[in-house]
């Protein structure tokens, strides 16, 4: 009898505890923080795949600017043959290619470049996660920028982007994380000073454009509807202020750019006549993950009032039953 | 007179040789990844797999298998069953290990461990951050298993007096010892909502993750105590504890019950029972997964297998088994961050968690020998 009881009890307890902390959750995150929105003065990119000729020019500036060495691979010492993201690598410029590649920018029997770099998110994933603050978003520029020395090294930044940009140094003792801080970290301040990005200055076709995410979005939906065939001026370098401009037949246009609403949303924004997908591009929602997670643990530890209610029932419980046990058997607990 | 003893007898005994062994090669590895070569050299992790075994593992996993002392306490001192008394000391003793070699393993892991104490100075605090929550709870979890076990210490020690001031208190350090690894292991789980899309479908449900990691804490907790008291009973030749061990699998019961509802009930309600069968990997696994989950339930359902030693361990290492592959399953089997990355650890990564593996043995092997941990015979 005793047993069954204790059956029910414990089952009883389950159900009821699992529930309220279900509840807790399920109406945590019900009032959960909405994504975060972009920040007033947010300054990005916009980097049209269809106009990149993948010279990787970007790719040598951006070395040049984080003082970083080139990835050699066999007797190719003439040019930086890095293929991914890694410690030492912040840009790479990467190939999509089907069937015979016989034209640009179409999917079957085509290829076309792609652009690997931070996307500085709206609601970075980076940022969510760090325990010690080591990721921040500028409150202004909206820019995401690494801090090593208070970095301990847990990466859990790299798992929490939805595009792996954080990367570590896994071959060194003393290693770091990286990533692109749009040439704004201490020491660079390009955009601080007034400058632009390292890889926009030199991008020789305008395909990576830098400029104040509002004119970069405005001048993404001004290309998505323009018609296939027709000629457009596509500008250079910044969008306030280009440097130059070219005529250019206007290519088939996936309707979609990335990054206006992706996950919250980036302020360096994707276009492209391939589609995303195709282009390595993850699988995302609307709906910020940090959105969510900040949720749950908010409706869990703010002011840690739940574990300290949780822990005055703990102590009333155990106190009594050890001393339960006292008298049962003798002083020992 | 304590009602614990040592069990005594000789120390290098031969298994015992054979884990310092694996130990001894482990300590070769780990010369390499702090002074020579650093972590690419001697792990596979890369840019997208950042967290392989050492994580999951030794932290995730290897903590799950720690929760015995945890899940006892709910048992012992919330549901005040006295009966499962003579089973915590041993639990504690294994949890306490198994803790601080998940500590060790978060620290081996991480990637700038010479500033590791970043992490403990509030003004670097980030309150959104999951990791935080579970980096500081577990380090102050580590020091209340301490303080659990230390009585155990103190009557070798013949320190009567401050044994008894330490008893006037202990109930502090039970509570916090129930209420930590409820914060923690459940932030396990919320540790995969943030990486999102990497997560397959199956195993990432959002806001249900804390819930179920918890519920599969608190069953694997079950299991290892059932585990460990039945080889303990073996291998160190004592009376059969299956007595008590077989109310401890009614409780599992219930618990898998509550975790299989829950589970399903989720995927259910968020439309993904059909990846079930999707025919893939990820479906494979969660079959492979269920039917672990569901072994242990036809076992202990019945009162007369729930009386059989045998059949208590193996119950026992299916539900352990389940608890793992779950947890694998979600933070690596299944993990997909996007096209170019793979992930498979390398011989000395697996020997270096392998080494891990045996100095917590050999640590408890020392331990149960010398001091009082284990409850005395009844019949004795
Ligand atoms: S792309 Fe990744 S690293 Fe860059 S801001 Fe977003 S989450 Fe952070
Ligand atoms: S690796 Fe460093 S920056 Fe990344 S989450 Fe961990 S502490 Fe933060
Ligand atoms: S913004 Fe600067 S750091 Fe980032 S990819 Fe371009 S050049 Fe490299």
């Amino acid at each position: 009898m005793k047993r069954r009881d204790f059956l029910k009890t414990s089952l009883g307890g389950t159900v009821t505890a699992a529930a309220a902390l279900g509840g807790t959750v399920c109406s945590g995150t019900a009032q959960a923080r909405p994504n975060l929105e972009p920040a007033p003065e947010a300054v990005g990119m916009l980097f049209d795949s269809t106009l990149c000729v993948g010279c990787k020019a970007c790719v040598t500036k951006c070395k040049q600017v984080n003082e970083m060495p080139p990835v050699i691979e066999g007797d190719h010492i003439a040019w930086d043959s890095a293929r991914d993201l890694s410690g030492d690598t912040l840009n790479v410029i990467k190939v999509y290619q089907n069937g015979d590649r016989s034209t640009k920018d179409v999917e079957i029997d085509g290829f076309c470049f792609e652009k690997r770099s931070c996307m500085h998110c709206v609601d970075p994933g980076c940022v969510s996660v760090c325990p010690t603050t080591s990721m921040q978003r500028n409150p202004i520029t909206g820019i995401v920028t690494h801090h090593p020395d208070t970095c301990i090294g847990c990466r859990n930044c790299m798992v929490g982007c939805p595009y792996n940009v954080p990367q570590f140094q896994y071959n060194e003792v003393f290693g770091q994380i990286n990533k692109c801080q749009m040439c704004n970290q201490k020491g660079v301040e390009r955009i601080d000073n007034g400058q632009m990005t390292g890889c926009a200055e030199v991008c020789p076709t305008g395909a990576t454009l830098f400029g104040p995410r509002k004119l970069l979005l405005q001048e993404a939906k001004q290309r998505m509807a323009l018609k296939k065939g027709d000629t457009y001026n596509y500008p250079r370098g910044d969008i306030s202020k280009p440097d130059n401009y070219y005529e250019k037949e206007v290519p088939d246009y996936k309707q979609h750019i990335w990054g206006e609403k992706e996950a919250g949303g980036t302020n360096v924004m994707h276009i492209s006549a391939v589609s995303f997908d195709k282009l390595g591009m993850p699988p995302l929602g609307e709906r910020s993950a940090p959105s969510v997670v900040e949720g749950v643990q908010h409706a869990l530890y703010s002011y840690l009032a739940l574990p300290a209610m949780a822990l005055a029932g703990l102590t009333y419980t155990v106190k009594k039953n050890t001393s339960d046990h006292d008298d049962d058997d003798g002083g020992e607990s | 007179m304590s009602e614990y003893q040592a069990l005594g007898g000789r120390i290098f005994t031969k298994p015992f040789m054979v884990l310092s062994v694996i130990f001894a090669i482990s300590l070769y590895f780990m010369f390499d990844r702090f002074v020579i070569g650093g972590m690419g050299a001697v792990s596979n992790l890369n840019g997208g797999f950042a967290w392989g075994i050492w994580v999951v593992y030794d932290v995730v996993i290897g903590t799950a298998f720690a929760c015995g002392g945890y899940a006892l306490a709910i048992a012992v001192y919330v549901f005040n069953k006295g009966q499962y008394h003579p089973l915590v000391r041993p639990a504690i003793l294994a949890s306490l290990l198994g803790y601080a070699l998940g500590g060790f393993g978060a620290f081996f892991d991480m990637g700038r461990f010479w500033q590791f104490y970043e992490i403990f100075l509030p003004w670097n605090w980030n309150f959104n951050s999951v990791m935080l929550e579970v980096g500081l709870c577990v380090a102050i979890y580590i020091l209340v298993l301490a303080m659990e076990f230390s009585p155990a210490l103190l009557e070798k020690l013949g320190k009567k007096k401050l044994l008894k001031s330490l008893n006037k208190v202990l109930f502090l350090f039970i509570a916090l010892g129930i209420l930590l690894p409820s914060m923690h292991q459940s932030s396990l789980g919320s540790l995969l909502i943030a990486m999102g899309h990497k997560v397959n479908p199956l195993w990432q449900v959002m806001q249900m993750q804390p819930l179920l990691a918890l519920m599969t804490a608190i069953l694997m907790g079950f299991s290892i105590v059932l585990f460990e008291a039945s080889t303990v009973t073996v291998g160190f030749k004592r009376n059969s504890e299956t007595h008590i061990l077989s109310g401890l699998g009614k409780i599992i019961v219930g618990l898998l019950i509550a975790f299989l509802v829950v589970r399903f009930g989720v995927l259910t309600f968020q439309g993904k029972l059909g990846l079930i069968f999707a025919g893939d990997f990820a479906s494979f696994m969660f079959i492979l997964e269920t039917i672990l989950f569901v072994i242990p339930l036809v076992i202990l359902l019945s009162p007369e297998r729930r009386a059989q030693g045998s059949k208590l361990l193996i119950a026992g290492v299916c539900m352990l088994l389940a608890g793992s592959l779950y947890r694998f399953d979600a933070f690596l089997l299944t993990f997909n961050p996007g096209p170019g990355y793979n992930y498979f650890p390398s011989v000395p990564e697996i020997m270096i968690t392998l080494g891990v593996v045996a100095f917590e043995l050999m640590a408890y092997i020392v331990i149960v020998k010398l001091l009082p941990v284990m409850h005395r015979e009844e019949h004795a």
